[in-house]
C-alpha cells in the first residue's frame, strides 16, 4: 500500500519536473505526424515514383530516367513550360495593379469600406466560378468581351478558341482575383505607413510618384514580399482555370505543367503515374528556386527577431 | 496618410473621386454582374438574342431548375461535409502545434516550424500521385473522409504558421506567472492561452472554410461520384451537361459561390486579419 503511494508520488514529481520539456513534443505529435504522412513523405515518394512505369494499379517497372528522357522530347511538355513562364511573368502584373487600386481606395470618404470589400470580392469566390464567369465573358457571339471587341474593331475574337491567345485570356481571368488579393495586402500595408515620415517628406517637397517610390514603397516592403510570394505560388498552381475554361485546349495550347501532369496521370488516355510524377518533379524544382529564396528570407528575419 | 486625403483637395477633385468610385467598381465587377443578370434571365431571352439588356422577366425558375434537375443540392451538401470537419480538425491540430512552437524553446523548434512553412509552398501536383494512392489503399478513395484527412494535414501547415506567430505575440508574463503559481502546462494551454487565441481561431476558421470550399484540384483527384463530389468538382461536370444553357451555368455558379461570400461578409474583419498576416511588420 505504502509502496504504491510513493510510486505514484514519484511518477507525479517526475512528470512535474519534466513537463516543460515533454509538453511541446506531446502537443506536436498529431500535427507533425499528419503533415509528414500527407505532405513531406509524398514529396519524396513522387521523386521515387518518377523512375517507374506505372499505371496506378498493376506492377511498377523501374525505368530509371526514361520518363525524363521522354519528357525532354515531348512537344506538349515544352508548350506547358512556355505557358508556365507566361503565367509567372504576366501574373506579376497583379502586384503593381493591386498597389494601384489600393492607393486609389485608400481614402476616408463615406462608404469606402463597402467599396473596399466589393473590390476584394473576386478573391472570395472559387476559381471554378471565376473560370465560368470569364468563359461567359469571352464566349463567341454573345459574350460581353467578344461584343466589345467586335464593336471596337469590327470583328470579334473568340479568345478561348484561338491557340495563340487562349493562355492570355486565362491569365487575365486569373489576374482578377489575384489583383484583389494584392490590393488587400497593400491596403493593410498603407494603413500602417508612418504618417510622420510622410509629413516630413511633404515638407521637403516630395509628392506623387517620387513620394511613392522613395518614402512609401520602402515602408510597404513586407506587403510587397507577401504579394510576390502569393502571386508566384498562384501562378505555378494555375490548374483550376485551365481545367474549367479550356481543359487544356484548343489542341493542348493552354496547358500548363500542373494541368499536363494531371492529364498524364489520370486522364482518359490512360493512367501514367510515373510520367505524371516526373512532370510534378520538374514543377517542384521550378518552385524550389522560389521557395528557397522565400525561406531564406524568413529564416533571416527569424534570426534577427530572436 | 498616402495618398493625400481627398478632403484636403479641391472640390472638383473631390467630386471627381466620388464619381469615379462607382464607375470603377462597376467596371471591376462587370463580368460578375453580367453573370448575375444572366442567371435570372428566362431561356427565351437568350434564344432571342437578349444577352445584355435587362431580363424580360425575373426567371427565378432557373434556380429552381438547377435544384430539381441536377444534383447541385447534393454537391453543396457534400461541400459542407468536407469543409466543416476540415475546419475543426485543422484548428485542433494547429492550436496544439502553434502552442508548442510558440511557447517552448527546444532543439529543433525552428526546423519543425520551417517544415510546416515550406510544406505550404509546394505545388499540389507533387503530392497528387502518392496521396491518391494512399487514399485508395486506405479504402477512402471517393469518400468525403479521404478528402477531409488530406485537407486537414495540408492546411495544418499554414495554420501552424499563423497560430505560432499569434502566440509569440502574446505577453509571456502571463505564462510565467501561471507557472510560478504551479499551474500545469496542460492547464496553461487550456485556461490561459486558448481563451486568448479566440481572434486567431475566428480568422482561421473563415479562411480555411473559404479555401476548402473553393478547392477544386483535390476534389477532382480524390472524389468521382455525385454522392461525394463537392460543388466545385460538381460544377465542372454540370458545365459539361449544360452546354450553352448559360442561364443555368450562371445560376449554378452563383449558388456555389454563395456560402464563402456569406462567410466573408459576415466575418470580414477576421477574414482580412487572417489574410494580411505578415503584410505589416
Amino acid at each position: 500500500m505504502s509502496i504504491a503511494i510513493s510510486d505514484t508520488h514519484s511518477r507525479r514529481t517526475w512528470w512535474r519536473e519534466n513537463q516543460q520539456k515533454l509538453t511541446p513534443y506531446i502537443f506536436l505529435i498529431p500535427g507533425v505526424l499528419f503533415f509528414l504522412v500527407y505532405v513531406i513523405i509524398p514529396i519524396f515518394e513522387s521523386f521515387w515514383l518518377s523512375g517507374y512505369d506505372w499505371d496506378g494499379l498493376g506492377a511498377k517497372t523501374w525505368i530509371g530516367l526514361d520518363n525524363y528522357r521522354e519528357l525532354f522530347d515531348d512537344e506538349a511538355f515544352y508548350t506547358s513550360l512556355k505557358n508556365n513562364v507566361l503565367w509567372l511573368v504576366l501574373y506579376m502584373l497583379a502586384v503593381p495593379a493591386g498597389l494601384g487600386i489600393a492607393i486609389f481606395l485608400n481614402q476616408k470618404v463615406r462608404g469606402i469600406r463597402a467599396y473596399k470589400s466589393l473590390f476584394f470580392f473576386p478573391f472570395v469566390i472559387s476559381q471554378v466560378v471565376v473560370g465560368l464567369i470569364f468563359a461567359w465573358f469571352y464566349a463567341p457571339n454573345f459574350g460581353l468581351f467578344y461584343n466589345l471587341i467586335e464593336w471596337a474593331t469590327g470583328s470579334g475574337i473568340a479568345i478561348l478558341a484561338d491557340p495563340n491567345l487562349v493562355t492570355y485570356g486565362i491569365i487575365a481571368a486569373g489576374l482578377w482575383p489575384q489583383i484583389a488579393y494584392c490590393m488587400i495586402l497593400y491596403l493593410t500595408g498603407l494603413n500602417a505607413v508612418d504618417p510622420e515620415q510622410i509629413e516630413a517628406a511633404r515638407l521637403d517637397g516630395a509628392k506623387g510618384f517620387r513620394m511613392l517610390w522613395y518614402v512609401i514603397l520602402p515602408q510597404l516592403r513586407p506587403a510587397t514580399f507577401m504579394a510576390v510570394v502569393v502571386t508566384v505560388i498562384g501562378a505555378l498552381r494555375s490548374f483550376d482555370l485551365v481545367s474549367i475554361m479550356t481543359d487544356g485546349g484548343p489542341f493542348g495550347s493552354s496547358r500548363v505543367l500542373s494541368f499536363y501532369m494531371f492529364e498524364q496521370a489520370l486522364s482518359e488516355y490512360g493512367y501514367r503515374m510515373g510520367y505524371g510524377a516526373a512532370i510534378a518533379v520538374i514543377l517542384f524544382l521550378i518552385m524550389m528556386v522560389f521557395i528557397s529564396g522565400f525561406i531564406w528570407k524568413m529564416v533571416d528575419d527569424e534570426r534577427k527577431g530572436l | 496618410m498616402f495618398p493625400r486625403p481627398i478632403e484636403q483637395q479641391s472640390q472638383a477633385i473631390r467630386i471627381g473621386y466620388q464619381v469615379a468610385l462607382p464607375i470603377a467598381l462597376f467596371l471591376w465587377l462587370l463580368p460578375l454582374i453580367g453573370v448575375a443578370i444572366t442567371s435570372v434571365k428566362p431561356a427565351s431571352d437568350l434564344a432571342a438574342g437578349n444577352y445584355f439588356g435587362m431580363p424580360s422577366a425575373i426567371a427565378v425558375n432557373n434556380y429552381a431548375e438547377i435544384f430539381t434537375q441536377s444534383p447541385i443540392g447534393q454537391y453543396i451538401w457534400n461541400s459542407f461535409k468536407v469543409t466543416i470537419p476540415t475546419v475543426i480538425g485543422t484548428l485542433v491540430l494547429s492550436c496544439l502545434t502553434g502552442f508548442a512552437l510558440g511557447i517552448y524553446r527546444f532543439r529543433g523548434n525552428i526546423w519543425i516550424f520551417f517544415m510546416f512553412v515550406a510544406g505550404n509552398f509546394v505545388p499540389f501536383q507533387i503530392l497528387m500521385v502518392p496521396v491518391r494512392d494512399m487514399t485508395v489503399n486506405l479504402g477512402l478513395y471517393n469518400t468525403t473522409t479521404g478528402l477531409v484527412l488530406f485537407h486537414v494535414a495540408f492546411q495544418t501547415g499554414f495554420c501552424t504558421l499563423f497560430m505560432r506567430n499569434f502566440i509569440r505575440a502574446l505577453p509571456r508574463e502571463l505564462i510565467e506567472a501561471a507557472r510560478v503559481e504551479g499551474v500545469s502546462e496542460f492547464r496553461i494551454f487550456w485556461y490561459v492561452v486558448l481563451p486568448l487565441m479566440r481572434p486567431a481561431i475566428a480568422a482561421l476558421s473563415v479562411l480555411i472554410f473559404t479555401f476548402i470550399w473553393n478547392d477544386y484540384f483535390w476534389a477532382t483527384v480524390l472524389t468521382t461520384s455525385k454522392e461525394t463530389q463537392p460543388v466545385t468538382a460538381g460544377l465542372y461536370s454540370l458545365n459539361g451537361q449544360w452546354i450553352a444553357q448559360w442561364q443555368l451555368v450562371s445560376a449554378g455558379a452563383i449558388v456555389a459561390a454563395l456560402p464563402p461570400v456569406a462567410m466573408f461578409f459576415l466575418m470580414q474583419r477576421h477574414f482580412i486579419a487572417g489574410l494580411t498576416l505578415g503584410a505589416v511588420k
